[in-house]
């Protein structure tokens, strides 16, 4: 097993250009990045991947031991990179790959030129006694992992290949029903625990990488508060307050996501 | 315009001109709203209002998700939303809406996103009443829950109760290289009905038994753990190996739990001096063992006698066996030659011919390669039978200090 069938890996743009690596977040795979990332593809070496247990990433990487806690991820983005032997990597982490880029970047500064955190939450949970906002309580989570469970048929139903609505759209062909967000729903609530019950407030001060914070307009999964408290606790950040809302503007808004992060690398050429 | 393939009857025509769409929509038998690009619901149907206590003017301007149960918005914003950006319509989306008053209505959704003509997508979303099918479902799930950990106790029971019924470890014997392999039945769920032993008799003398309890489940269990301590406790009061099945027949026959039989091997051995192991042994109908020796030829050693526990009188013979150095005596259950691919049988030819050609040494090595073999030939899948194999090798002497 490769990296590359390990992991999906997807390399696009200019062998000699910086390596971009795009991280997905909980939920789905890569095709989150679908409308942001070929837009780097001229001037970029662009690395897509799917994290273990999602897309189409290979069933034999997932370890659920290794797996329960985001170092494992980070683990195996430090490899994808090793791997690809990239250097001078500007890593885009969307949702909870924002931290898990952070604890790669811990592990392995000498490979990360910027880190971009789109939607970054260090941890879901409000901390009463540290006066921590997160946004969740633990009955919240639990919610989640009950919806999950609940819709372990509707969520099937989802991946059925008719699509509609995107006729003006036809890259977006049988290759995508065929994997999107298609995953496990053990695996995904796995993945949700170890997102949601993550507590990585302290790691933020091990980066020393360089990093970019989108923060989207009404998030409620990363609120405004969170992404002050990540830009505030990183060495070296710059906080972008995106007009775009909810939690996924690499989907909702893929211009001004795009243009934020294309504004941040040129001013630091 | 009519339904797709039909002309329009009078029906479609009267009730066209009879529905007012206003009201089609109002009170249609669903909630349904429209939201714009960032999920603000711009429109909102009666009946959406009716079922959960809002009023029209609370809801429009609000975004969908936060009406929804703050772990059905996690869902939303990481599997709702970005399906629907991808692929344009999700369905059968599991959520519970907070009402107006604070109780939850759990309900079914379905949404598309539609082009506007004036660019603007918009999202229609339509939510239905699901409050017993919810019920319902979560009964499933505990069911589901419940019958998984039971499912985990059975096969966590199944493989204490088969870890019981055979050694934990192959004991280390001067001049006899001994090894064994076991594999049980499918994934492991049932106990087999196989089973070995090897034990000291006394200070040169080791009993060795293989057999095959039929059938598998806890009826075969009661037969291999009698089967196994009875030839424990009889082989020390008796050097006859033809005596220790006789006895366990007898002890089948007299338990009163069960009504069935098996086959066995039993041997003594003992090293004589110049290395060779001396055996004695009975086969109370079960597959005679195989003798390789060292130029790779495979014999059939010792005579077969009758099924123990089954009928009276009993028939059994009793037959001596010399392994040389180098030599190996193979023991197996019928899980080996057995074997099936499709309608094809492993047999008995296979494996003797696979002995021929091995010429493996070390006797735990070739237990593997036999066990592998017969596993292979089924295409590696859940195996239909268990499969037992003892080996007893006469080991190399070490060379005269």
């Amino acid at each position: 097993m490769t990296i590359r069938s390990r992991h999906n890996v997807r390399v696009t743009g200019p062998d000699d250009g910086q390596p971009m690596v795009f991280a997905h977040g909980f939920g789905c795979d890569q095709a989150m990045w679908r409308h942001v990332a070929p837009r780097f593809a001229d001037r970029y070496q662009v690395v897509l991947f799917d994290h273990a247990g999602a897309g189409g990433s290979d069933p034999a990487a997932y370890d659920p031991e290794r797996h329960a806690r985001l170092e494992g991820y980070a683990e195996d983005v430090v490899s994808v990179i090793e791997g690809l032997d990239l250097h001078d990597v500007v890593f885009v982490g969307h949702s909870v790959s924002a931290m898990i880029g952070a604890l790669a970047a811990a592990e392995a500064p000498e490979r990360f030129a910027h880190l971009v955190m789109v939607g970054p939450s260090p941890r879901y949970l409000d901390d009463p006694e540290t006066g921590y906002i997160g946004g969740f309580g633990r009955e919240d989570i639990d919610g989640l992992l009950e919806s999950l469970g609940s819709n372990y048929l509707g969520w099937s139903a989802a991946m059925a290949p008719a699509i509609i609505g995107n006729a003006d759209r036809p890259e977006l062909g049988a290759e995508l029903t065929e994997s999107f967000c298609r995953a496990d729903p053990e695996i995904q609530r796995r993945f949700a625990a170890a997102t949601f019950l993550a507590d990585n407030r302290a790691d933020l001060a091990r980066v020393r990488t360089p990093t970019l914070v989108l923060q989207c307009s009404d998030d409620i999964i990363a609120p405004d508060v969170v992404g002050e408290y990540v830009h505030r606790h990183l060495a070296e950040s710059e906080l972008v307050r995106m007009a775009a809302t909810g939690h996924c503007p690499n989907l909702s808004a893929p211009d001004e996501t795009a243009a934020a992060i294309d504004s941040y690398l040129r001013a630091r050429r | 315009m009519s339904a797709p393939g039909s002309e329009p009857t009078e029906g479609y025509v009267r009730a066209l001109i009879e529905d007012d769409p206003i009201e089609l929509y109002e009170t249609a038998p669903c909630g349904y709203l429209s939201a714009d690009e960032d999920g603000r619901i711009v429109k909102v149907n009666r009946t959406f209002c009716d079922w959960t206590g809002y009023r029209r003017d609370e809801l429009v301007g609000r975004r969908f998700q936060t009406l929804l149960a703050v772990g059905d918005r996690i869902f939303y914003e990481t599997h709702f939303a970005p399906s629907l950006s991808l692929q344009g319509t999700v369905r059968e989306i599991a959520a519970d809406v907070v009402c107006g008053d604070g109780q939850r209505l759990p309900v079914l959704i379905n949404a598309v996103r539609a082009h506007s003509p004036r660019g603007a997508d918009r999202t229609r979303i339509v939510v239905f009443d699901a409050r017993e099918r919810r019920a319902y479902e979560r009964e499933l799930l505990a069911e589901r829950e419940r019958a998984e950990r039971a499912a985990q106790e059975a096969r966590t029971l199944a493989e204490t109760l088969q870890r019981t019924l055979l050694p934990a470890s192959m004991p280390t014997i001067a001049g006899i290289d001994v090894g064994a392999a076991y594999r049980p039945a499918g994934d492991g769920k049932v106990v087999g009905g196989d089973f070995y032993d090897v034990f000291q008799l006394d200070d040169r003398a080791w009993g060795v038994s293989l057999g095959d309890v039929c059938g598998k489940g806890p009826g075969a269990a009661i037969i291999t753990a009698l089967a196994r301590h009875t030839i424990r406790a009889l082989a020390v009061h008796t050097a006859s190996t033809s005596a220790v099945l006789e006895g366990l027949h007898h002890a089948i026959l007299r338990s009163p739990e069960t009504d069935g039989f098996c086959t066995a091997l039993f041997l003594t051995a003992d090293v004589g001096a110049a290395g060779e192991v001396h055996l004695r042994m009975s086969a109370g109908g079960h597959h005679l063992p195989l003798l390789v020796g060292t130029d790779g030829t495979v014999t059939e050693v010792g005579r077969r006698g009758h099924l123990l526990g089954m009928l009276e009188p009993l028939r059994l013979h009793e037959d001596q066996v010399t392994v040389e150095p180098g030599e190996s005596l193979v023991l197996f259950t019928d899980g080996v030659i057995e074997a099936r691919r499709g309608e094809e049988l492993y047999g008995e030819q296979r494996l003797h011919e696979l002995l021929g050609e091995l010429r493996i040494a070390g006797a735990q090595e070739l237990a593997d390669a036999i066990t592998a073999d017969a596993v292979d030939f089924q295409g590696g899948a859940l195996t239909r039978d268990d499969i037992a194999v003892v080996v007893l090798q006469g080991a190399e002497r070490p060379p005269a200090q």
